[in-house]
């Protein structure tokens, strides 16, 4: 079960920066010589939920997605460094002012009934994608893609024929997007682009998904799922780089509390699993081998409502740099989380590909000086024992965020004297008052949904549908747009996250960490890549 | 007897319409949907999901075709949170699950529970009695949620007998824990209930003319002490058996067995509605089915009974 092969990277910048074509192999596992596998090739790691589907145009949590992945191949893959590398797609091409993108499949592409995979069954997947009639919650994922109609499809006022995706020939894909986008290429790595088969989903329905109905084209296929307990995918035969592939079997248990998983870990059942917050600095004493951090893209932040209805003293500019200066991050990371993430000053993390992050004057401050500069905007402010400020912050239920909260009104009650009240709601209830923009200052992650700075940053726009601050700013919503039609956007990035750090629409408090317990047996866990796209094809277990 | 059981189903039906019509409204009222999520979904496509689900007709409609639904074709609905799966499947196969366990406790508890009750009751102020009401107590005052992970430390992680969790279709090494960790503070109660009514019986005037009479005393206890002794056991094991069945979030929760107690509660915290209603339906078609059969147990158990 050794092969001794050597791993080709397509360079994701150059896919990024313009026209390219490429045509290299990928090899999966890349197993070194003299390494002894261990004879059972498994993996079993816990998951907190259920998976929401395994439909790849359905599918919209990271659980299911991580499962999507492995049973379904896309028109690219990430390596273990996030970046771009063929998938069903062999190599991918521009037009000059990339408007339009040309994808050449593999001829050896197979589905698990044998079938071959087609560029139809691409063409089929998107327009399923934006169709009404699926009403995919991930539907704005085709929009977002800028790809020709997506939009109006979705409005229910186009076909969905009318998409502007084609394929001349069964191993050519042609895209024609509404928007020049060139990071297009690393949105096909999302699940909900991978491609779905046809005479499967008209058969079944609905129940096309089933361990016992399902076809795919991935390295691997659904065996069993127990819905609430477990879902197990073994080696698929008839995958293009099976000779390659090492895994045999995955597993996925459903374990919705993080302690019982440790538990579990340290018995013995699992490969795999979540280090529950302040715990990793214990573990990593007791289980150097095994407890590992690294960055993710995500970050942690505040929303300060500014709506009409808001709290008049938030619309100050200088309450919210205060409020913003007083946290000190570095207990929060070093004390609290202790898990190996990082204080957030910019929104957008410094994992982020092809991005900078720019020096925002509050950054560059010690503490000490943030402290004192919070004092004197609080007062130019007109707050101060006199008149002190009252605020509440929300957070959905959880010990963690609890912590942060507490921590952070202890901060501003001891700096400026704010009086803080901490209010906790159940995570649907949270959704729908922080939606409503029925809060003070309410508690908010985010986590890129591909590997450039947009993905934060059109937060920020006035129009996003997740401006939970109602946040509006002209020149930030203009620099934005013009950002999607430049080659290098980044001086735009770089000026929004500046005016962002001089008005502070949003808090940021932290940069995510990836915490796990890993067994140190399962091989090649792609720490580097911080979207966490992880492929169970690329992973192997040495021997004990 | 037959016409008291029919009565009784006749009166099941319109209380499992009001609680099909209260736990509906009340899981309207309750703020948030089955489609929120952190990124809020853009209002098309919202829109288009929600006409898939019928969530965009008016509260009445959407009542009156779940009820036509269930009643015409014994159709529980789509889960609004697992597309390939509707709710009967869902429930068939989360109850099982506790339907396995919880029966096992029922008979471990009701076993253990009696015997050390009668024990105790027979050998009053003995050190079996001792033994019995120690150990009673001792269960009682260990809640599920610190029995099961006593159990996980001791034969998971220090002895390795045992798996920490999971189901595995119910295999015995699974059933294990969530049946002890379930079972103990409901065999305490048993056991308790069972001695003091025992004591009680023991000390009557039947059991005394049946000693002077010279009967053994094992044909008193079987024959004479026991049936009236386990009267007031009755109406505590009806609901301890649906309670049993139906699952504990805490045993589903820690031993990841996805039965129907971590369904429920997901499925609130999900608001996935059908389910929620689904599972509201069968444990209120499970509560008055039981209490039903108490109350015919009782006409068995007491000939004074007559419905």
């Amino acid at each position: 079960m050794k092969s001794a092969t050597q791993k080709f990277v397509a360079v994701a910048t150059a896919a990024l920066l313009g026209t390219t074509a490429l045509a290299v192999p990928t090899f999966a596992a890349n197993v070194p010589e003299g390494v002894t596998l261990a004879d059972e090739q498994t993996f079993t790691y816990r998951v907190l939920d259920e998976h929401s589907s395994v439909d790849p145009q359905i599918v919209e949590d990271v659980t299911g997605s991580e499962l999507v992945r492995d049973l379904f191949e896309g028109l690219l893959n990430q390596n273990a460094d996030g970046e771009l590398v063929p998938g069903v797609a062999t190599e991918w091409s521009a037009n000059e002012d990339n408007t339009q993108w040309t994808f050449k499949l593999r001829e050896d592409a197979k589905w698990s009934d044998g079938t071959a995979v087609t560029a139809g069954d691409f063409v089929y997947a998107w327009k399923r994608l934006v169709n009404p009639e699926l009403a995919s919650p991930y539907a704005w994922f085709g929009e977002l893609m800028s790809i020709e109609n997506a939009a109006e499809i979705i409005a229910g006022d186009m076909e969905p024929s009318e998409l502007g995706v084609e394929a001349p020939d069964e191993h050519t894909l042609v895209v024609n997007l509404s928007a020049p986008l060139p990071y297009f290429p690393a949105m096909t790595t999302h699940a909900s682009t991978f491609p779905s088969p046809q005479w499967v989903i008209e058969e079944h329905g609905d129940a096309w998904t089933r361990p016992e109905n399902i076809v795919t084209n991935g390295a691997y296929v659904l065996t069993e799922h127990v819905p609430q307990e477990r879902s197990v995918r073994v080696k698929s035969d008839t995958y293009w780089d099976a000779e390659n592939t090492v895994l045999e079997t995955v597993t996925a248990l459903v374990i919705n509390d993080e302690n019982q998983a440790l538990t579990r870990f340290l018995a013995g059942e699992l490969d795999r699993t979540e280090v529950p917050t302040g715990q990793y600095p214990r573990l990593k004493e007791e289980h150097p081998d095994a407890a590992i951090s690294f960055p993710r893209l995500c970050t942690y932040y505040y929303n300060v409502n500014l709506r009409e209805n808001g709290p008049e003293a938030l619309k100050d500019v200088k309450v919210r740099q205060a409020l913003a200066y007083a946290i000190d991050r570095n207990v929060i990371t070093d004390q609290i989380l202790q898990g190996g993430q990082t204080p957030a000053y910019t929104f957008t993390p410094g994992a982020t590909a092809n991005f900078e992050v720019p020096s925002v004057p509050f950054a560059e401050m010690t503490q000490a000086e943030r402290d004192e500069a919070a004092k004197s905007l609080m007062e130019e402010a007109g707050y101060g024992s006199d008149n002190p400020l009252e605020l509440s912050i929300l957070y959905n239920t959880s010990e963690a965020h609890r912590e942060v909260a507490t921590v952070i009104a202890q901060m501003w009650e001891q700096k400026l004297g704010v009086t803080t009240t901490l209010n906790n709601m159940e995570w649907n209830t949270f959704l729908e008052a922080r939606g409503n923009g029925d809060y003070e200052v309410a508690r908010a992650g985010w986590c890129g949904d591909y590997n450039e700075a947009s993905t934060f940053l059109d937060l920020m726009q006035t129009e996003s549908g997740y401006n939970d601050s109602a946040y509006s700013n002209e020149e930030v919503d203009s620099l934005l747009s013009e950002a999607k039609t430049l080659t290098d956007p980044s001086a735009n990035y770089t000026r929004v996250e500046e005016i962002v750090a001089e008005e502070m629409p949003v808090l940021p408090i932290y940069h995510y960490a990836g915490v796990y317990m890993l067994n140190p047996q399962i091989q090649e866990w792609p720490v580097n890549n911080v979207e966490q796209n992880w492929y169970s094809k690329d992973l192997y277990r040495v021997a004990e | 007897m037959l016409k008291y059981i029919l009565k009784r189903l006749a009166v099941a039906i319109p209380t499992l319409l009001i609680l099909i019509i209260f736990s509906f409204i009340l899981m309207r009222v309750a703020p948030g949907g089955p489609f929120n999520s952190e990124r809020p979904l853009p209002a098309q496509v919202l829109a288009n999901i929600e006409a898939k689900y019928g969530l965009d007709q008016p509260w009445h409609i959407q009542l009156w075709e779940y009820v036509v639904g269930i009643v015409t074709r014994f159709d529980f609905g789509p889960s609004f949170a697992y597309t390939d799966r509707t709710v009967n499947d869902i429930i068939a196969q989360g109850f099982p699950v506790t339907l396995t366990y919880g029966t096992w406790s029922f008979v471990l508890a009701v076993t253990v529970g009696c015997l050390l009750g009668i024990a105790a009751a027979v050998r009053h102020n003995s050190w079996i009695d001792y033994f019995a009401v120690g150990t009673s107590i001792g269960a009682q005052v260990l809640p599920n949620f610190v029995m099961a992970p006593l159990l996980v430390i001791v034969f998971t992680l220090w002895l390795h007998w045992l798996p920490g969790g999971g189901w595995r279709g119910g295999q015995l090494p699974y059933v294990i824990m969530p049946v002890i960790a379930l079972g103990t503070s409901y065999m305490a109660s048993i056991a308790r209930i069972t001695r003091s009514s025992m004591l009680e019986v023991l000390s009557s005037n039947f059991i005394r003319t049946a000693r002077a009479k010279g009967l053994p005393s094992s044909q008193i206890i079987i024959r004479h002490a026991l049936k009236p002794a386990l009267m007031p056991l009755l109406s505590y094991l009806g609901p301890a058996f649906v309670g049993m069945v139906t699952g504990s979030v805490v045993i589903d929760v820690f031993f990841s067995t996805g039965g129907i107690g971590q369904l429920f509660t997901n499925s609130a915290f999900n608001r996935d509605y059908s389910v929620i209603m689904g599972i509201t339906i069968l444990l209120g078609a499970l509560t008055i089915t039981f209490n039903l059969v108490v109350d015919i147990l009782y006409a068995w158990v007491d000939p004074r009974i007559r419905y």
